[in-house]
């Protein structure tokens, strides 16, 4: 554990990664003290400063109904991040069981929920989300429902795999000979060894989460107006485009930043928890 | 086992991952929602027609003869009607699918073809300074969704910089014969080479834009699989030999690396799907995605089912495919096959 924080503050890369993924928790836990404009992440209608570029007053211009676009993207960071959060604290758990029980236990159990992780994984991933918002009312909670739906079978195929390969571990044949239950040997033996992977796999799905999100959002089958979502910005401003392109193109870069900031630390992380 | 074999083993596991596929795309439209009659006919219609609607749907029966009639109209090519368009989902699909899949597999090919030689590249040179540049590079571009690279690259290119189009898959003045739905093909079945010419052109950047986030992914499997390849004895043996660095980097430790990542590459092939609908959206592309978002907005069920399958169903059939070149190219496969 030292180690790994000691290799993510020595390497540049992930010194950048953890400044961004600091800046976007940042905005997101004290937009209402950094946002300029407060109020603007709500239904405000200021028509005598629609479609601003940027200016020294609004700083990264402002969208067709007048609103700081700057204040937009950082109260957009909360749904982000919570939606990336309650995502990571649903899916991993459900992926996680499943893929022990089936890794450890083998036989038909084996069989019945590897096939149902299958289906859930040939079906594209955004794909599935979208067919699942499109039987249910477009709102925020449903499509982090939807999101989950998506996610958990990742974990289960990554637990699996890594629980096949520790069931024959003499670690594991020593609890079962002391006779250690089922239980005990899953959760207590195996699971400690599928941690690196795990937490590897939630830091870079923390981004993934974000950006499969937007896409949704984008669609037009996310988080609805007036919560300021980085997606739905983007859509709208695509129709202004090119001459007002501040209102795609600074929605578009906050995605890259949160993104970029979690594959970063993700990615430093992996070569530290997972060295092979 | 022979390639034979085991091309049918995958076509049967497919065969039967698409059927679940198809039950649980089947009970998620029709448990969720509530009423599909109700839905289908609007809050406006009368208790009466909505009767009259469960009964055409056979919404009265159990679920699982619901189903079961939904799989015999479809082994008759019967997905039902869509509310959206008032034509059979089947007609319209088959009109959406190729302009879809024209562009993913123009995207997948580029992914291979900038992806492969990029990663290549990084592992040659790894740990030094072209190999940390292609890094964050490569980790930039699946830091974006691919509508973000959509609006980018039409801004560049497109507005900025008139290099290419802005919309659409062909340009307005011609008018190609439909035989295929594939422009690159009807085209060139056409004799149109002009026509061709400008298909390719519209593709570019719909292309580049969906295959941005590919290319990193493969670039950096590449890396991943040719540094492990690195590591290997025959490596130092051919370093041992003499051979030039760049004769090593391509013979002896790309090649082998190629397997593997063509294998995951095949699966990324549905992150193109699915990431096709937001490129589309971008370039009015006339493909599934439209439609798609058109038939989930209208909570379409017939179409949203027949949707979800083709494209499943697309999915399975490009890792067949990448499943059976692979068997081709590896040498362990091939060779067990031509011994027995």
């Amino acid at each position: 554990m030292k180690r790994a924080i000691y290799i993510l503050l020595s390497n540049p890369l992930s010194i950048l990664g953890l400044v961004l993924v600091g800046l976007v928790f940042f905005c997101a836990a004290f937009a209402d003290f950094i946002a300029p404009y407060p109020e603007h992440a709500g239904a405000v209608i200021n028509f005598a400063f629609a479609n601003k570029p940027p200016s020294a007053e609004y700083l990264l211009g402002t969208d067709v109904v007048g609103r700081d676009l700057l204040s937009r993207i950082i109260y957009a960071y909360q749904v982000a991040l919570g939606m990336g959060l309650v995502v990571l604290l649903i899916a991993p758990p459900i992926g996680v069981a499943l893929g022990l029980i089936a890794g450890y236990i083998g036989g038909w159990t084996d069989f019945v929920l590897m096939r149902i992780t299958d289906i859930f994984l040939s079906i594209p991933p955004l794909v599935l989300a979208l067919a699942i918002m499109g039987v249910m009312e477009p709102t925020l909670i449903n499509a982090m429902l939807a999101v989950t739906a998506m996610w958990w079978p990742w974990y289960a195929r990554l637990v699996y795999n890594i629980t096949r390969g520790e069931k024959v571990e003499g670690y594991v044949l020593a609890a079962e000979v002391i006779g250690a239950s089922k239980a005990h040997i899953m959760f207590r033996e195996i699971l400690p060894n599928c941690f690196p992977a795990i937490v590897t796999k939630m830091t870079l799905d923390f981004g993934y989460v974000i950006l499969i999100a937007s896409s949704l959002s984008f669609l037009g089958l996310g988080v609805q107006a007036p919560t300021p979502d980085l997606g739905s910005m983007v859509s709208e401003g695509t129709r202004y485009l090119p001459d007002s392109w501040w209102m795609t193109v600074f929605p578009g870069l906050a995605i890259m930043i949160a993104v970029f900031g979690f594959n970063l630390v993700g990615d430093v992380l992996r070569d530290v928890l997972e060295p092979d | 086992m022979s390639i034979l074999n085991r091309f049918l083993g995958r076509l049967l596991s497919s065969m039967i991952v698409l059927i679940g596929v198809s039950m649980l795309i089947f009970f998620i439209a029709r448990i969720i929602p509530g009423d599909p009659a109700r839905i289908a006919l609007g809050p406006r219609a009368t208790e009466e027609q909505v009767t009259q609607m469960r009964e055409t749907l056979n919404l009265n029966e159990p679920i699982i003869v619901q189903y079961g009639l939904f799989m015999r109209d479809l082994a008759r090519g019967d997905l039902g009607i869509s509310l959206y368009s008032n034509r059979p989902v089947i007609t319209d699909l088959a009109e959406y699918l190729p302009a879809t899949l024209e562009l993913v597999l123009f995207a997948g090919v580029m992914m291979v073809a900038f992806g492969l030689p990029l990663g290549a590249l990084s592992a040659r040179y790894r740990g030094q300074w072209p190999d940390s540049l292609i890094r964050v590079i490569t980790l930039l571009t699946v830091s974006a969704p691919a509508f973000v690279w959509a609006v980018g690259l039409v801004l560049v290119f497109a507005y900025f910089t008139p290099l290419f189009p802005i919309t659409g898959r062909i340009s307005d003045a011609m008018t190609i014969p439909h035989v295929t739905g594939f422009l690159l093909i009807d085209t060139l079945a056409a004799g149109r080479f002009d026509g061709f010419l400008s298909a390719i052109h519209h593709l570019i950047l719909p292309a580049f834009a969906l295959s941005l986030s590919g290319i990193g992914q493969a670039a950096r499997l590449t890396r991943a699989n040719m540094i492990t390849t690195y590591e290997q004895p025959a490596i130092e043996m051919a370093q041992a030999y003499g051979f030039s660095e760049a004769r090593i980097a391509n013979r002896f430790a790309f090649k082998p690396s190629l397997i593997p990542s063509l294998t995951i590459i095949g699966l990324d092939f549905a992150a193109l799907l699915g990431n096709a609908f937001l490129v589309e959206v971008i370039f009015a592309w006339p493909g599934l995605s439209r439609y798609g978002v058109g038939v989930i907005l209208q909570k379409d069920l017939n179409a949203i089912v027949g949707t979800v399958l083709i494209i499943s169903a697309t999915f399975l059939i490009a890792n067949i495919i990448v499943d059976f070149l692979v068997s081709i190219l590896n040498p362990r496969i091939r060779l067990s096959e031509n011994r027995s």
